[in-house]
């Protein structure tokens, strides 16, 4: 086949795209040149293009650089600043993945004869009878099906991810073994375009006028105040002017038209259940049985998942899931589908 | 068997140029500060070097600064004079990077050009006063190829900015164009070798008596106290050869450098629907077609002529290798979706009917699959 390899510059998209080669594929690498701003490295900053480009050179591909930058503005930049701007909680990650690498960079493998497109996630695509499944990596702890979880049938039929199939120890060792100078790359942690000395705060105080607002409990008493109701998520228990002693709060609701974060205990961080919206799925509809997981490394719950009011129900009470975050469907190991919490 | 079509970027070394550095590059050692017989000898191969450069550039041998390449020559150009003189700096959207950032940098004042690419000299005199230091504007843009009306805007500069030095950037110039003749107007004038057949990393910065600047280099005050460092004994020798071998061939070189641009780009506004040429071709030196292909990414040409062996580029590229929209294309006006379709093909002194020929085999084919296979709107 000949194979596109979306090559990030760090260690899993080099071994990826190694072991493609090894598997006698016809490879060309690319990395997508996303974001221009301030990064601490993440996926596009130009010392990780160096290295994507020297793995490149070490396998003996080509690699091109492809410049997406006004897509990811587009995207992935200006949704997470709205979405923040209405108090939700963006998962940008998977917005990339659904709109740049499994979209954009997907077409422009399309457009230039490539029969796949290959990413160095930690997940498997594997194809059973007539039907694609995408199933959770084989290293448990480094699973990344989660962020894939939008791709479907046809997106699986052009997507390999070779990964998938070792651990992260085995993908270190390997890339080791081939003398690659991503070896030892650290993993990339958060955002790529948040960076950690500014954070969040910085990056969204530059594009939206951040609101300060009242800190209330459930009778609607003010017990606190935040500089910033856009920045509060609904379960966090810091930074929200509370005074000390007593029985620990969180924030349970996030209001921003109102300038409002409601307040409650352990118990009214819980909830039964949580509506989702743009639901997806990876081969059609399911409905009933499922696990639930609503962060990257969350913990999977049983639940019930009604399909006609896309109503997820857990089996016992979970924790809050905050609006804008990805909810993921699974049965076993296998990605069923998934949308975004309302 | 590749394509060469990127000699605007670099153009191969001509063999007269090699031949000259070799000697530098084997047996022959001296540093031309010094003072023994192996230093007098290194001192008299950059002289040697230094009349030629001087006599191609319409320059005194004492007006010749060597540097590290072009930017390094501008940068001198406009770094120097305001770090000396003070003012405001000014030069043309459509300046390298290596004139822009400077003169951003400096705070200066950037000046609009018309559809064409050339400066409009309205705008140039709006932004003249005696505020101003120094005023830079390129001889021959790199991505279209234009011929800027330099000498008109130094009658500007002299009129209505009289104390300030007017700087051109000659880098794209030299292969195509008397620069002795047409970079008369500017005080300073900057080259780089490997854009005529010389190595990369060695250039020159024209300072003409008179015009004084500060360093960008402190150190061992060579160069007259300009440029500090070692001398590039090799890369300043192999400079003035490949110099000394354009000059020689340069009216041979761009009557059939030309021809063949014109056939290039003739033959694809004729095959492939939707294409045009993006400033005059009257205004443009020999080598360089630059083309606006509707409805493609040239991000995604560049690789299907790059995997058919043929080399180009879009606009000049930037540190991590992506392809940057032009600011170029920007200040000439034209939108930014169709500047996503620029393709630039650039020819020079070892281009061949072959090269054309594949050329024209190759891109329709491409241009249609890429139309064929792709849209450009994201999928909701």
């Amino acid at each position: 086949m000949r194979v596109l390899v979306a090559m990030s510059g760090g260690v899993d998209s080099s071994v990826a795209a190694a072991l493609l080669l090894e598997a006698g594929h016809d490879v060309t690498g690319c990395t997508m040149k996303l974001w221009g701003g301030a990064s601490d490295s993440g996926c596009c900053s130009v010392a990780d293009v160096d290295d994507a480009r020297r793995v490149a050179q070490q396998l003996g591909i080509d690699h091109f650089v492809f410049n997406f930058g006004d897509d990811f503005t587009a995207a992935v930049v200006e949704p997470y600043v709205a979405a923040h701007a209405g108090g939700r909680t963006p998962n940008p990650c998977v917005e990339c993945n659904r709109s740049l690498k499994f979209d954009r960079l997907a077409r422009r493998a399309h457009a230039l004869g490539f029969d796949a497109l290959a990413t160095g996630h930690h997940a498997r695509a594997e194809r059973i009878g007539a039907s694609w499944r995408l199933r959770r990596g084989v290293d448990r702890a480094k699973d990344q099906s989660y962020v894939l979880h939008m791709l479907d049938q046809a997106a699986l039929a052009r997507t390999l991810l070779p990964v998938g199939a070792l651990t992260k120890a085995e993908v270190r060792e390997r890339a080791a073994s081939l003398g690659l100078r991503t070896a030892a790359k650290p993993d990339s942690q958060d955002v790529c375009f948040i960076t950690s000395g500014g954070g969040r705060r910085w990056f969204l105080e530059a594009r939206l006028a951040l609101t300060p607002g009242r800190v209330v409990d459930g009778e609607g008493r003010e017990v606190g105040r935040v500089g910033a109701v856009e920045l509060v998520t609904a379960g966090q228990r810091r930074g929200l002017g509370l005074a000390g002693g007593g029985e620990a709060r969180y924030a349970v609701a996030v209001d921003v038209p109102g300038a409002t974060v409601t307040v409650g205990g352990p118990q009214d961080l819980l909830t039964g259940e949580v509506a989702l919206e743009a639901v997806s799925w990876v081969d059609g509809p399911v409905e009933g049985r499922v696990e639930v997981q609503c962060s990257a490394h969350g913990t999977p719950r049983p639940a019930t998942f009604d399909l006609d009011g896309a109503v997820v129900r857990f089996d016992r009470p979970a924790p809050r899931v905050a609006p804008g975050q990805s909810v993921v469907l699974y049965r076993a190991d296998e990605v069923q589908g998934g949308g975004t919490a309302r | 068997m590749v394509t060469y079509l990127d000699h605007a970027a670099t153009t191969p070394m001509r063999p007269e140029s090699v031949e000259a550095m070799l000697p530098f590059l084997g047996a022959r050692v001296g540093n031309p500060s010094g003072g023994h017989a192996a230093a007098r000898a290194a001192r008299q191969a950059i002289e040697e070097g230094r009349e030629i450069v001087a006599a191609t550039l319409g320059a005194e041998p004492g007006e010749v600064v060597f540097t590290g390449g072009g930017t390094e020559a501008d940068n001198l150009a406009v770094t120097g004079v305001l770090a000396r003189h003070g003012g405001i700096p000014v030069c043309s959207a459509v300046e390298h990077h290596a004139v822009l950032h400077p003169v951003e940098a400096l705070g200066g004042r950037v000046v609009a050009v018309h559809a064409d690419g050339r400066v409009d000299l309205g705008a140039l005199d709006a932004a003249l006063d005696t505020q101003v230091g120094v005023v830079s504007l390129m001889l021959v843009n790199n991505e279209v190829g234009v011929v800027q009306p330099l000498a008109e805007a130094a009658a500007l500069v002299a009129e209505r900015a009289p104390g300030a030095v007017v700087h051109t950037d000659a880098v794209q110039a030299f292969p195509w164009l008397d620069v002795a003749t047409e970079a008369r107007p500017a005080h300073l004038v900057a080259v780089s070798a490997h854009k005529f057949g010389g190595p990369q990393g060695v250039g020159a910065l024209v300072v003409r008596e008179g015009v004084v600047l500060e360093p960008l280099l402190r150190g061992g005050g060579q160069e007259r106290d300009r440029r500090s460092g070692t001398h590039n004994v090799a890369g300043i020798v192999g400079m003035a050869a490949a110099m000394a071998a354009t000059v020689a061939q340069r009216t041979v070189t761009v009557a059939r450098v030309g021809r063949l641009r014109d056939r290039l780009v003739d033959g694809l506004l004729s095959t492939v629907p939707g294409v045009t040429e993006s400033g005059s071709r009257a205004t443009k030196v020999a080598g360089t077609a630059s083309l606006l292909i509707e409805g493609i990414e040239s991000e995604a040409l560049l690789v299907l002529l790059d995997q058919a062996g043929i080399c180009a580029t879009a606009a000049s590229s930037c540190a991590s290798g992506a392809m940057e929209p032009s600011h170029v294309l920007a200040a000439m006006g034209v939108p930014r979706a169709l500047a996503y379709g620029s393709l630039r093909l650039s020819l020079g002194w070892t281009s061949t009917d072959a090269d054309v020929e594949r050329a024209l085999e190759v891109i329709p084919g491409a241009v249609a699959q890429l139309r064929e296979r792709t849209t450009l709107t994201l999928t909701p």
